[in-house]
């Protein structure tokens, strides 16, 4: 069979994504965000992105089809991400994609937002994408969750090895951020702040590394591949507190750039350390945190140590977007699975291993 | 607004409302053709879309046929409400077919109508959080219209008029029925009578009646500024 064409449609947080792509060729990445109308929040204010996509969902699908330069009708497929995510949020992308599946008389594919975020990989601008290295995990991490999985397959084997188990790292930057005043979307604040800082300056705790929770490689703790990053803002604020209580002025670069190690460090030792105890031989790293210079960085020196292959997409496709769903899309077209029934409901906490709804 | 069932042009629309229960309807020449409806209110995304299916199936309808679609803009509960216009749009958008909106309460203003009411009356439904969503409307010898609304208030701050809609259910102690030989507490608004109200706008013997294909909130986001714990802290 010819490489399905496929549009995606993604409404799971701020930002809606609608992308085309023809098997791993892409064709058009739209994305309007609602990150302006989020900043003075300090945060995604889940009414104010389902409102957004409302507004946005009609110029955004115009604009993708005339990028791609292809019509309604000679589409394939409609993929949309069916969870996890805002629920209100999802809604407005699951209720337009089935509006416009029943429509065009076209099937439609509820999938899954994490495992879209690995079938991006594929996708290039001509029409030779790479496949999947067959021993591959996926390190996602942005600011509405933070995994580590191993995939086997994109269309039928997903496992997840390892998560937050409270904050999202991306969170864990919005927190700090506010709490040294940098600013909305913390990351990049942060990040920048910490070039001006020494990372060594404060010693921030590096959640669920005691040996209880993470045992041995022959005995795994119940946390050996979890992150926990709820407790480190509060390290960070206790730590700008006692300056103050001095006095004296607050060392926010210093703060800024210690913060940034704990939560890259952790990130990279867990993610590696999971790869080697599972035989993962390449990981692609996912997720709008994929943007912070500090994690690419040391994540590249670690998986180099390690022999582990690491691939980063361009950030434009990192972050959340259509084109992602449309790739995952295309590999479910490909493979033959069934299509979704127009019922499937939005699930805001889908498990990484349901791919399809 | 008048009753349009008058009217005989050859206009065929679906009407889509999600702004209490959901419901959809395919209306011909102002005549319910084929409906579809559920007082469910938190299930509208899965429901929706394959009613809707099935309706154009049932009447052997396809998008081509459409002269329209017509959507409900609430007021109503936002989540759901957003699903309704969302499907509105996409199918439009699909068909290449106008879309319109109309006032949800509009719905349940033209039922009292048929019902007989006479003079100004209200229509209030739930706005959950204690409040009632709300219009005043006048039916008398010149017609039924909307007089002032929609507005989001508390159920005691509304003028002394009769009413329908859920609000009475849950505000009787603040709202008196319309004597109508039937209860209208129970009344939800349904797409069937905003496709009829529809069709007499299209012909020209309504105005005033459609609007932009967009939600009606009436309320903001309840979204909080946060103080900022350290205002200033930033060098
Ligand atoms: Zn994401």
């Amino acid at each position: 069979m010819n490489e399905p064409l496929v549009l995606g449609i993604e409404t799971s947080c701020d930002e809606t994504g609608i992308g085309i792509v023809r098997g791993t060729q892409l064709l058009a990445n739209e994305v309007a965000s609602s990150m302006d109308e989020h900043i003075r929040f300090g945060g995604v204010i889940p009414e104010i992105a389902a409102r957004a996509h409302l507004e946005a969902f009609t110029p955004t699908l115009r604009k993708a089809l005339d990028t791609a330069g292809v019509e309604l009708r000679d589409v394939d497929a409609i993929a949309v991400t069916a969870g996890p995510g805002l629920a209100g949020a999802l809604m407005v992308g699951l209720s337009a994609a089935k509006g416009l599946a029943l429509a065009a008389g076209k099937p439609l594919y509820g999938v899954n937002h994490l495992v879209a975020h690995v079938a991006v990989a594929l996708v290039e601008d001509d029409d030779d994408g790479s496949p999947l290295a067959p021993s591959t995990a996926a390190l996602l991490v942005s600011g509405g969750h933070t995994e580590i999985l191993r995939v086997g397959s994109l269309t039928d084997d997903m496992e997840l090895l390892g998560s937050t188990i409270d904050d999202a790292a991306g969170e864990a930057y919005d927190k700090t951020a506010r709490l040294l005043g940098l600013g909305y979307p913390g990351g990049p604040a942060i990040d920048a702040a910490a070039r001006q800082g020494d990372p060594r300056a404060f010693r921030f705790p590096r959640g669920l590394t005691m040996p209880k929770f993470e045992g041995t490689a022959q005995s795994p703790g119940k946390h050996r591949h979890n992150w926990s990053f709820s407790g480190l803002k509060t390290a960070v604020a206790r730590a700008a507190e006692q300056f103050e209580a001095q006095g004296l002025p607050v060392p926010v670069a210093d703060l800024a750039a210690s913060f940034q190690e704990a939560v890259v460090d952790v990130l990279t030792a867990k993610a590696v350390r999971a790869c080697r105890e599972h035989g993962l031989t390449s990981l692609l790293l996912g997720g709008g945190v994929a943007a912070n210079s500090r994690l690419r960085e040391l994540l590249a020196e670690r998986c180099a140590d390690a022999g582990i292959d690491l691939t980063v997409p361009p950030i434009p496709l990192c972050t959340d977007n259509g084109a992602m769903v449309a790739a995952l899309g295309a590999q479910l077209v490909s493979a033959g699975a069934q299509a979704s029934s127009l019922e499937i409901p939005a699930d805001s906490s889908l498990p990484v291993d349901q791919i399809l709804r | 607004m008048k009753c349009v069932d008058r009217y005989h042009g050859g206009v065929l629309l679906l009407s889509i409302d999600s702004s209490a229960g959901a419901s959809a309807a395919l209306i011909r020449d102002g005549e319910p053709l084929q409906v579809w409806h559920t007082e469910e209110t938190t299930s509208h995304a899965e429901v929706l879309a394959p009613a809707v299916q099935r309706l154009l199936a049932q009447a052997g309808v396809t998008g081509e046929d459409l002269d329209g679609v017509v959507v409900g803009v609430g007021p109503g509960p936002f989540t759901g409400l957003r699903v309704g216009l969302a499907l509105a749009h996409a199918l439009a958008e699909a068909w290449g077919k106008p879309l319109q909106g109309i006032c949800s309460l509009d719905s349940l203003a033209l039922r009292a109508t048929d019902a007989g009411i006479d003079g100004e009356f209200l229509v209030a439904t739930d706005a959950r959080r204690r409040e009632v969503y709300w219009a005043q409307y006048v039916s008398d010898d010149a017609g039924s219209r909307l007089q002032r609304g929609p507005f989001v208030a508390a159920a005691s701050e509304l003028p002394d008029l009769p009413a329908v809609g859920a609000g009475l259910r849950l505000y009787a102690q603040d709202l008196r029925a319309a004597e109508l030989g039937e209860d209208p507490s129970v009344w939800v608004p349904h797409a069937a009578e905003l496709g009829q109200l529809a069709t007499g706008a299209l012909a020209g013997e309504l105005h005033g009646v459609m609007c932009q294909p967009r939600p009606l909130y009436l309320r903001e986001s309840d979204a909080q500024v946060p103080r900022q714990m350290r205002p200033g802290g930033a060098t």
